[in-house]
């Protein structure tokens, strides 16, 4: 692990200060959101497709709706909601914005940060991505959570809100 | 370890693991989660062991072991990939096998460390080290185990190091500070309640629910008493004496039969109300002192709450629909949490404007000036949640009601009318939010937030915009297509949100809160 910055990862870091522009999230996060997707979907098929087979109506009738939703759900959704996430890192703030039906567009100012955690999954360590969590002590919004960064990105975000707490309390 | 050699000095830098020790701590508290099952797997074959005889019971042992191997293997590989780090700026953990997680704490942000010891770690010498920060609970830092002289060397470093970063030598502070807390200790207290203002306060905590209650545990349970409850006859020999009977006056007598069980209802909730008060507030004391709001109150529990003045987060004025008449008002502080439990402080339950504009003053508020620009809800926030509540009932209503005419059930005893009531219900619901949007109110001062909420007994939050956590704009199907949003604040201790705030607003208040916010760092509000 390494905690001096690489030219890359500063360039990230100034790419996604200016602004309000939201910056998109890693596009591997929209494939690891797909496979969640599939790894649920296939015991409810296995469940639906139990309960074709007793089921006292023509074959397929539950096992071909289910699997309809589920391909809706594993092909559409996942891009969708890939879409409607994003973040924007200022000077002294990070903003969250996620949510298809119900959108939440969240500010953290570093100021009030308590701690950080980069957290991994097995499936975000495969697709090396990262989730970026701020704790805060509000006891609304005490832990708000960044899914989908490059993980190499989470850690040089997290070196830059670290360095901003040390400096704003000098 | 080798890489512990040291033992006092901390080294920068460098991922240490936890003692070796603690692995030791960790399966001592494995296994006896492990016995249940293991029993119950060795029961079920020793039931049935003429049919496998001794070649399965081994295999079961076998299997058995392999459980317990596998499990400490597992939390061995859990104790080898747990690493923390001392670093220059902040404490950092990494841990997991599959799931990889880093958790970096910054020295500004430690309040206190603080060393446990349960019993296993005791008998081995080690020590929990744990780490308080203003996230509080469960998402604070531990360390578990190290030994003891390690544990107290790092609880050394880190406050060294925090006392660095804030850059405060606080110990000669708070020895001045002691003093004159003896001083003022004798002083007028900030509030206070006598027992005539409890007597007040009491009738007005009259119980409406005790009184529901005894009144449906009566007609359900009347059979134990000795006697009808709704005899009117026995009630009037009970008060009239025997033989003043007046006969011929059933109605009459009927109806003081109902007015004295009511009134006795009625005493009863008061009781409940002056017993419960008297027990809780008794000689009620709110001294203002140096190291912060001092509460001391209670007949049989005295509890004694000190709550640091820097601490209060937010004021929560509330009041009653009754009390409110007779000008009466209660003021709660909303406190950091890990202050004895709970976030939510009263420091006067029942007091008059002028004996609560000290207490705000005391702790760094003001009311809402005057000419303060008070704004309403969105209508069509309104408008939306009366149709949603409103709507749902009535539809209920008219469903059950159509369902009954249709299939001629006979459901309400002849009574259809009573389908009706969640109709009844619901226009009351709607009518009640055409009530709430022309009450409730916020409105953003130059450096505090003001929120009312409510109709018959409104209440009113202050929140300084300096010490809010974060901002979020939240918004539904509904509140994107008609314009509005709730507005969630963080608030430490306790939660502040503005429902249905025009979302232009609310992206406005946004940016001047943050503004605030900006202006300090965390480390300089607590």
């Amino acid at each position: 692990m390494r905690i001096g910055m690489t030219d890359q990862e500063a360039d990230f870091i100034a790419a996604i200060q200016p602004g309000d522009a939201l910056t998109q999230l890693h596009p591997n996060h929209e494939k690891a959101m797909r496979v969640q997707g599939i790894g649920f979907a296939i015991p409810v098929l296995i469940a639906a497709a139990v309960a074709d087979w007793f089921a006292p109506i023509f074959p397929g009738a539950i096992f071909l709706v289910v699997l309809g939703i589920a391909m809706i759900l594993i092909l559409r959704l996942p891009h969708r909601r890939f879409a409607a996430r994003g973040f924007a890192m200022s000077d002294d703030r990070l903003r969250v914005v996620r949510g298809l039906l119900f959108r939440s567009d969240t500010v953290v100012p570093f100021g009030r940060v308590q701690h950080i955690d980069v957290d991994r999954g097995p499936l975000e360590r495969y697709y090396d991505l990262s989730t970026l969590t701020l704790h805060t002590a509000g006891s609304h919004n005490a832990s708000v959570h960044l899914p989908g960064l490059n993980h190499d990105d989470a850690l040089a975000m997290r070196e830059t809100i670290r360095a901003h707490i040390k400096r704003e309390s000098l | 370890m080798e890489g512990i050699a040291g033992e006092t000095a901390i080294e920068e830098g460098e991922p240490r693991r936890t003692d070796p020790l603690s692995f030791i701590v960790k399966a001592a508290v494995l296994l006896p989660q492990l016995a249940l099952p293991t029993g119950f797997a060795y029961f079920s074959v020793t039931r049935d062991m003429e049919a496998g005889g001794i070649g399965r019971l081994s295999l079961i042992l076998l299997l058995i072991a392999a459980l317990i191997a596998l499990n400490l293997g597992i939390a061995w590989l859990q104790w080898r990939r747990f690493t923390y780090r001392v670093g220059e700026a902040d404490i950092r953990v990494e841990s997991g096998l599959l799931s990889r997680s880093a958790r970096s704490v910054p020295y500004e942000r430690i309040q206190d460390v603080s060393l446990e010891q349960k019993f296993v770690a005791r008998l081995l010498g080690l020590v929990e080290v744990r780490f308080e920060t203003g996230a509080g609970g469960k998402d604070e830092l531990a360390l578990a185990y190290l030994s003891q002289e390690q544990g107290e060397a790092l609880r050394e470093v880190v406050r060294e190091r925090r006392d660095e970063a804030d850059g405060v030598a606080t110990d000669a502070a708070d020895t001045a500070e002691e003093a004159t807390i003896n001083t003022q200790e004798q002083a007028r207290p900030l509030f206070a309640m006598g027992p005539g203002r409890l007597f007040t306060f009491g009738l007005f905590e009259f119980s409406l629910a005790l009184v529901a209650v005894l009144a449906a545990a009566a007609q359900q349970l009347d059979f134990l008493l000795p006697f009808d409850l709704w005899d009117p006859d026995f009630w009037m020999q009970t008060f009239a004496g025997p033989g003043e009977r007046i006969a011929g006056a059933g109605p009459v007598m009927q109806f003081v039969g109902v007015m004295l069980i009511a009134g006795t209802l009625v005493i009863a909730g008061m009781v409940t109300g002056l017993v419960r008060t008297f027990l809780r507030d008794w000689d009620f004391r709110l001294d203002r002192t140096a190291k912060g709001f001092r509460r001391r109150r209670g007949l049989f529990t005295r509890t004694d709450v000190v709550m640091p003045a820097h601490r209060v987060q937010a004021l929560r004025f509330t009041t009653g629909i009754m009390r409110r008449r007779f000008g009466w008002q209660g003021l709660k502080f909303i406190s950091l949490a890990q202050d004895s439990g709970a976030g939510n402080h009263v420091v006067a339950p029942f007091a008059r404007d002028a004996e609560l504009l000290p207490i705000a003053h005391a702790a760094g508020f003001t009311p809402p000036p005057g000419d303060t620009a008070w704004k309403r809800a969105s209508r069509a926030y309104r408008i939306i949640t009366a149709i949603a509540e409103a709507g749902a009932l009535i539809a209920l209503g008219v469903a059950i009601e159509i369902a009954l005419f249709v299939f001629e059930i006979d459901l309400f005893d002849g009574q259809e009318w009573a389908a009706l009531i969640p109709v009844a219900i619901g226009v009351a619901a709607g009518i009640w939010q055409w009530f709430l949007w022309r009450y409730e109110r916020h409105a953003l001062g130059t450096t505090q937030i003001y929120v009312r909420t409510g109709w018959l007994a409104p209440a009113l939050d202050i929140g300084r915009r300096v010490k809010l956590q974060s901002v979020e704009i939240a918004q539904g199907p509904f509140a994107r297509r008609f314009g509005f949003a709730t507005l969630h604040l963080g608030l430490a201790g306790g939660k502040l949100a503005v429902p249905g705030i025009p979302v232009d607003r609310a992206r406005e208040w946004r940016a001047a809160i943050l503004d605030s916010i900006a202006t300090s760092d965390f480390s300089e509000l607590v």
